[in-house]
This record gives C-alpha cells, structure tokens and sequence, in this order.
C-alpha cells in the first residue's frame, strides 16, 4: 500500500499570504492541502470539508494566520486537508490544545473539529469547560452517532436501543443532546447543522466566525458505512422539507413545505408544534437568538431529542460575553516588553536579603 | 543582662508542633526568618497533615515545623530535634519519639487537660508519670500567660488572645537562641497593620514569651549559636517552590518567550501555581486547568503558539498527562512538566515526601517515548533546575521532566542569589524562512525546527500519527517507524554531549561511593563530611541531575569504586536503572517512610561499609 501523505506543509506563500493589498483575494484552493483525502466514499465529512474550504476565503484571513485543531476519529483527520497550520492531538484534548493555542495567541483564527465520541465522551470535559470559559474558537462537532473509526461502536450520541458490534441487545444509555450539553454549559454561540446542506452549512459557519468568543456548531453528518441514514429526517430529500425547522433571529418560527407547521408555546418552558392553520399565525413563537438567559434556545433543543421527526436547525444562541484571555493576553505582552534582565535581577533581591562579605 | 547559663551550640534542631489550627507553620517561618537574619545556616521540614482542619486535638490534626540551624553548613532539616514544642498532647504524642534522647521538651501545660490527653490517646498524664523521664521537660502554661499579657488590649477576647498563644512560643525559643526580635516585630506591625488590636495582641504574647525565657527560673539554660560561614555574595531564605518559580521566570526573560503555565490544583504543586501566578508583571500567564490533561495539553497548546508550556502536579496528575507527554514526544515541541513527587500510590500521602516517579516519567509511556528527566537537589537548586529544564527543552525542542518532591518543594535554606548577567541565553531560534522548510527536518542536533503559526509560508500540520522523516507526511511505513523511533532515542542520547559529567566528590581515594538523585543530596552530602570527620571513613560522594540522558562518564565513575551505595526514597528506582545499564552491582539503600533522608540513615549505611 503507498503511504498516506497528509501532512505536508502548504504550498508556500499564496497570493493570501501576502498582506499587499487592501483586499485579501482567497480562494477555496488556498485553504486545500495537497493531501488526499481519505475518508471513506460518501461520508458526510466531504461535503463539509467542501463547505469549510469553500467558506473560508470570504473571512479574509489568511491561512497563515489560522489553526486548525483536532482529536481522534474520523472527523481528526480533518485538519490534514486544510492547509493551515494544524495541531492533530490526542483523543478528546482538542479543545483543551486549542485553548493553548488560542489564549497565548489571540491574533490566530483557531477550529476545532471534533466527533460525537472525541467531544462528548473521552473529552466532554474539555468541550463543556471551553465553552463556560469562552475561549475564542469555533468547535465545529460532526455527530455521526456511531464511532466509526473503530468501526461501529454506538456513541454518546446514539439512540437507546441501538444494536451495534458492542452492544448486541440495544444501547441502555440515554444520549446526549448536544446543542442542549452545550447550552448548560452557558455556551454564548450555540448552533445546528446539516452536512449536505452546503447553504445552511456556510451561514451558520458564517455566524459562528462573527462571534467573539466560543461557538459550538454541531452538523448532523451521515456515516454511510456504519449508520448510514440516521438523518434522513433531516437529511434526505422529499424528508428533510417537512422536518427542518430553520431558526432564524427575530422570525417566528414556521417550517414544512408551504410553512404550515410552527412552533408554539404550551406550557412554561415547553414548546410544541402545531398546525399554523389552527393555532394562528400570531401564535407562532419568535426566535431570539440574542437572549441573555438560555431558556428559549434550551426549550428548542428539548423540542426534538433526535433527528427523526421535526428538529430545529441554525443558530440557537449568539450572545455577547467577555472573550477569556483576550484583555488578559494584551496585557501582558505590554508587560514583558518592560521587563528585562535589571527587573529580573529586582525579583530576585525581592524579600529579605543578607549580603556575606 | 541576665544571670542565665549561656551555651554555645554549633548546630540545633528545634521541632514546632502542635493543632493545626495553632499557627505552628507561622512560628516556624518566622523563626526561620530570624534565624537567617542572625546568620546562622539553616534548613526546615514543615510537616503538615492533609486534611486542612482534622479533628481539633487529635494526632492526625498535628501540624509540625522543624528547622536545623547552624554556625557551619548544613545540609538538611536535621534527623532528630534537640528540642519539641508541644502545643498539645497530641503533638507530644505524635513527635516526642523522633527526639534526641536527653532532648528539651517545652509544652503548653494549658493545653493538657483530660479532654486532650484523651483525644491524643494517653492513659495518664505524661506530665506527671515517668514517661518523659528521659527528656528535659518544661511547663510552661502559654495559653493562660498569653490571656494575661494580653488582658489590657481593648477589642480583644480571651479566645483570639489564646489564639496567640503561638507567638508566646516563638518569644519564649527565640530567646533561647538569642534571636533577633526585630523582624518578627516588623512582620507583625505589617500584617495585621489593619487591626490593631490583633497586632498589639500578638506583640504582647510575642514579648512575653520571650521575657517568660529570660526571667523564668525554670529554663536554666539558654543557647548561642555563632553565625555560619558562608561564601561571600547576596543571600535569601528560599524553599524550593519559590526557587522553582523563579528559575521558570528566568528561563522566560533569558528566552525572550512568554511563560504560559497551566495547571490543576493538587498537593503539593499548588503552591507553584499560586506563586506563578503573582508574575503578571513578567507576562506569565497561569491557567487553573478543568484537570490535569487539560493542563497539560494547554501547555502543549501553547508551545505549538510559540510559548513557554510548563505544566505541573504531582503523582497522580503525572499518570494523567502521561498520553500528552507522549504526544508532545511525537510532536517534538519543547515543553517542561514538573512532578514535585509524593508518597505515592494513589493518593497515598498527599503532604508526605517520596522519589517513586522515576521509573514512572522514564519508562511510563506507551511506546518508546524517551524524553529527558532532570530531578532537583536543593530547595536553591530548584532555580537552576528550571532553568536548564527549559534549555534543554527549546534547544532541543523536547518535552522535558522536572523531578522535585514534597521536601524540596517545601523545605527552605539560605540561597547565594545568582548573577543574572551569568544566566545561561536560551534561544528559541523560530524558524521564519519558507526556503526549504520541512516541518520534520533536523539541525545538527537533530531538532526539529520550531515554526509558529501566523509565520508566513511555514503552514504545517503535525500530530500523534507516526511521521515521515523530513516532511511529517503520516507514514506507516515500516522501514520509516524504525528510523524515527531510533532517531528519537538517538535525539535524546545525544544531550548527553551538552551536560556537565558527573562530578565526584573523593578527598581520600576511597573504595566506597555514595551516589544519590534528588532531595538526598544534603543528608548524603552531610553524612559523608561527618563520618569523613568524625569516623575518619574514606567515603565519596556524586549526585545525579540529569537522569535522562545520563552524564557520559558515570558508567566509568561506577567503574572505579569497590562498593558503590545508591541511598533512594523509593525501593530502588535509579538502582535497577544503574544495574541494566552499566551491568554495575550497586548496593541499595532504600526508604519509604513518607520523611526524607536523614543524615543519620546515610551515616549508618556508610559505616556498615567502611573500615574507619
């Protein structure tokens, strides 16, 4: 077998990488690497890998000033085909490297793209403290619901009862709901996706760019090898018109194919969906993304706990909140440009001090 | 200016103890502090229990301080105190075997009621048995003289004027000693300078301890010890983890990089987290981690933004970071992670000392993963220990280990302050030229170039699949694997060139060499000069830093000694390493008892060894 090539470095010095003009011109090519990507055929992580590349140029940074961070699985393997730099660590620390790196340099673009099982298993811990912290990178998690680099255990996404080669009589666990874990742990940018949407996919990539701060996009991606159509709901054509319910700020909810069903409230801290024919449209509830409490954006999450009926998509939650590290980080490089050898030689002497003559 | 006997003394160990609500550790830093101002060398032990407030009177509540000082060199704490004092039963309880026979015991008579002596377990009151006869007992009744020295100052109670009843103890011994009161009163005026009432009330249980010592009849004695000799040069009273910062806030101006330092609390490494993290002033940014992997890849994080990454913890949280040492191996990015060890396993004794990681950071890696190891000496040495830590670490652009444990972290010593014009340049040498970059490619001493992100044209990726030579293209090639695998051993053999040899210390051609790592190096140190002195062994002595890769010429020091004794507070870590490695028969000396070394224990090993 010939050996798999991923990690070379970039093609040196695109036109992007040169800060000449006013107006940086990128492409979709400066954001590819050479490598050959090697996901299996008709996995959902082509399309978004297609959508990040094809995003990436309208942000007009250049890719010399971007990181890409990952884990292990499939979705790891993202960061050879994007030539940035790029960080492929270890199972589930990815948003913690990423904290590293982004907090000793806030003037890099930093990703983190992670799986169900990276982010929500082995490294739930790291996912839920980078996102109270608001650490500013964007976690983009590929939930499959299926380990798929292992070949086809059930994750912490997969629905109970799901026989797989680890659990031959059903799954006893309940899952996880991501945008809902993400919510709980106050995350200021919450959002969802879908992998072959390639529309969807960039606006709400387009959103999460624009906030400062942490944003947690999960995407619906399809493994076609070891659970292939777990979002056909959401997903497959003649399906997905009726059940993708697509939140936008400030627009009352509706969706289906004439925008015949919405979303209503009925019961605190509980929505539904009815027939706008029988509810009224004014009784249709109005999205609000920017709500300081996460109520509203945790009510939508509960609204579907799997992607088999109506689910809502886009962005849940987009508030402002301090960066972590960002004020932080200026001041101190404005303080280690004043200190030298003749400050280190004042620390030193700090305290009680005795001279032996 | 009083008719008291005065004693010369050349070296004395005094043993605070008491509740650990009772402020011992205060009094023994602050007698330390006078002490160093008196000029005398000095050594401490603080010995405190985990639980922050067990059970009041108990003998697992017992918190003790020890300090050794002398009118020449010292090296340790000090194995047996010359004097206990006891704030409780407990105390007396708990201590009173490890003191010298023939040893003052002073106790807090107030602090021996039925109620106590029965918490601490006694039968009867070894007050008044025979228990003690072997000691030099005094009474004194702190907590009640304290109550009355303090009786006039307005807005203070009896209970907070028991509370000081431990400055009443470190009046009454720093008479004896004859320390200076100065700094203690300066200290007092400074700390509580917003309430004065407290202020004064310490200051007069202070005063009166110490006047109790002068005009009391029943302390018949008290003791002079001259001030020590010492190298000429600017000293300060260090322990090991403030040396440690220090040295880490060097390594980042001789650098030019900024300290990033990420770390979850745990004991006893906190400490260097709550340091660090004072330094704003010199850019060091100090991350309490969500746990230990956490801090660990944060630092790695940081190293691949162009950083200083040092993380540290302790036993535990080293089993936790071991895959992200691993990976920072794979990723050759320079980076420090410090185990100041403890007794060990599982949590075992959290504030109790122990060396029992070295087999650990060396070998507890999956794969062949070696990195260098360093270990500490001294409370001082940890400056210079985290300082070449970080040398090695960029020029080498390798993970590093930094070995220190409980005792050094904690216990402090006079240290000669180091010329900042004579610390060692660390330079980073980031590669900033697209010509011919290679992420994988090597210098002459086969690192890998240190190219951050936001430089133009040097886009890379890296991570813990196995890499091609040269480009870091993943690569499962067999021949490749091989090749890398030896190469990274042979990067990490080859710093063998770029430090000290093992230096030994030999002024009679002896047949016996005493070679330590780590916090024993003042009790072997100090065992060999006495026996040298006073059973006119012929004893040698070398002390190991760098434990990986080891110096080029200890194969042939183990070589060139009959009997060679490697003293170890493991069960014989750096002697089975010794013994595979240079096919040399060493003899182990081993002790796992939560306590350092002592000199004694050395001293015994050596004359079981020696013909004087």
């Amino acid at each position: 077998m010939s050996e798999e090539r991923s990690a070379s470095v970039g093609r040196a010095s695109t036109a992007a990488s040169e800060n000449g003009g006013d107006v940086l011109k990128l492409s979709k090519a400066d954001f590819s690497s050479d490598q050959e990507t090697r996901w299996c055929p008709g996995c959902g992580d082509y399309a978004v890998l297609a959508s990040v590349q094809g995003f990436m140029p309208e942000l007009g940074i250049p890719p010399d000033k971007m990181v890409f961070v990952t884990g292990i699985g499939c979705a790891g393997r993202f960061v050879y085909y994007m030539d940035t730099y790029g960080m492929h660590g270890i199972h589930g620390r990815a948003p913690a490297l990423a904290t590293g790196v982004a907090t000793s340099r806030p003037d890099l673009s930093v990703w983190v793209v992670t799986g169900d099982g990276d982010a929500l298993s082995i490294g739930g811990n790291h996912l839920i403290h980078s996102l109270r912290r608001n650490v500013p990178i964007k976690v983009l998690l590929f939930n499959n619901q299926i380990y798929g680099l292992t070949k086809g255990q059930y994750s912490p996404t997969s629905e109970e009862g799901k026989v797989t080669k680890s659990t031959p009589f059903g799954s006893q666990d309940q899952p996880f709901n991501p945008v809902a874990l993400a919510l709980g742990a106050e995350a200021t940018f919450v959002a969802r996706t879908v992998d072959t949407d390639r529309k969807h996919v960039t606006e709400v990539l387009r959103a999460a760019a624009a906030h400062r701060g942490a944003a947690f996009v999960e995407i619906y991606q399809n493994c076609n090898v070891f659970n292939d159509g777990a979002f056909d709901a959401v997903r497959a054509k003649g399906e997905k018109e009726h059940n993708q319910i697509r939140l936008e700020h400030g627009k009352r909810v509706r969706f289906g194919p004439e925008g015949e069903r919405g979303v209503v409230r009925s019961g605190p801290g509980h929505l539904e969906i009815a027939d706008v024919a029988d509810v009224g449209e004014d009784a249709l509830v109005v999205h609000d993304a920017k709500r300081e409490d996460p109520g509203l954006a945790f009510e939508f999450a509960q609204l579907s706990q799997r992607p088999t009926g109506p689910t809502p998509i886009g962005v849940f939650r987009d508030v402002d909140r301090s960066v972590y590290g960002e004020d932080w980080q200026r001041e101190l490089e404005d303080a280690r440009a004043q200190v030298g050898p003749e400050e280190l030689e004042k620390l030193l002497h700090a305290g009680d001090t005795w001279t032996v003559s | 200016m009083s008719d008291k006997t005065l004693e010369k003394k050349d070296r004395v160990v005094v043993r605070f103890a008491g509740d650990s609500g009772d402020g011992m550790q205060l009094v023994g830093s602050r007698f330390t502090d006078e002490t160093a101002v008196a000029g005398n060398d000095l050594a401490t032990l603080p010995d405190f229990p985990a639980e922050i407030r067990a059970p009041a009177g108990t003998p697992h509540g017992v918190s003790a301080f020890q300090i050794h000082f002398a009118s020449r060199d010292i090296l340790t704490p000090g194995d047996h105190p010359n004097v206990l004092v006891a704030m409780n039963p407990a105390a007396l309880i708990t201590q009173v075997g490890s003191l010298e026979r023939g040893g003052t015991v002073i106790v807090n008579e107030d602090g021996f009621t039925d109620h106590n002596l029965k918490k601490a377990g006694y039968e009867s009151n070894p007050l008044e048995d025979e228990s003690l006869d072997d000691y030099q007992l005094f009474r004194v009744p702190m907590t009640s003289m304290t109550v009355r020295a303090t009786e006039e100052i307005e807005g203070i109670t009896a209970r907070d004027a028991a509370r000081c009843k431990n400055l009443f103890a470190l009046g009454l011994v720093s008479w004896m000693y004859g320390r200076p009161t100065d700094p203690t009163i300066k200290w007092v005026d400074k700390k509580f300078e917003d309430k004065p009432p407290v202020r004064d009330a310490n200051l007069a249980a202070f005063r009166a301890g110490y006047n109790f010592g002068e005009t009391a009849e029943l302390l018949a004695v008290h003791y002079e010890v001259d001030p020590a000799p010492a190298p000429p040069g600017t000293y300060r009273n260090v322990n090991g983890t403030q040396a440690l910062a220090l040295g880490l806030i060097a390594a980042s101006v001789q650098s030019g990089l900024q300290l990033f330092y990420a770390s979850y609390p745990i004991t006893p490494a906190s400490e260097l987290l709550h340091n660090l993290s004072r330094h704003k002033r010199f850019g060091v940014r100090t991350i309490q981690a969500e746990d230990e992997i956490a801090a660990a890849n944060m630092a790695l994080g940081a190293a691949f933004g162009g950083q200083l990454g040092v993380t540290a913890t302790s036993g535990p949280g080293m089993d936790l970071k071991a895959e992200t040492v691993g990976l920072a191996v794979a990723l050759e990015l320079p980076m420090v992670i410090i185990d100041v060890q403890r007794a060990g396993p599982s949590t075992g004794m959290p504030t109790k000392t122990e060396a029992a990681d070295l087999l650990m950071v060396l070998y507890g890696r999956h794969g062949e993963s070696p990195l260098p190891v360093i270990a500490s000496r001294t409370p001082g040495q940890c400056f210079d220990a985290g300082l070449e830590a970080v040398r090695i670490a960029v020029k080498y652009r390798t993970p590093v280990i930094l070995l220190s444990d409980t005792f050094l972290a904690n216990s402090s010593e006079p240290w000669a302050l180091p010329e900042v014009s004579k610390l060692p340049d660390i330079n980073p040498a980031f590669t900033t030229d697209p010509t011919g970059f290679e992420p994988y490619k090597r210098d002459r001493n086969l690192a890998r170039p240190w190219a951050v992100p936001g430089t133009p044209g040097l886009r890379h990726r890296i991570g813990g699949l196995e890499k091609e030579d040269v480009t870091g293209n993943i690569s499962y090639e067999p021949e490749n694997h091989e090749h890398m695998t030896r190469l990274r051993a042979e990067r990490i053999a080859l710093i063998a060139d770029d430090i000290p040899e093992l230096e030994v210390d030999d002024p009679d051609s002896a047949d016996l060499l005493v070679l330590g790592w780590g916090s024993s190096y003042g009790a072997i140190q100090g065992a060999a000069r006495r026996t040298r002195r006073e059973n006119g062994a012929r004893v040698a002595t070398a002390h190991l830093t760098h434990l990986n890769p080891l110096p080029r010429n200890v194969g042939q020091v183990l070589g060139s000694y009959k009997t060679v004794l490697v003293p170890e507070m493991n069960m014989g870590q750096l002697v089975k390493l010794l013994r595979a490695e240079f096919l040399v028969d060493c003899e182990s000396y081993t002790k796992v008892d939560g306590l350092p070394i002592f000199t004694r224990d050395v001293m015994d090993e050596i004359l079981k060894r020696v013909r004087p």
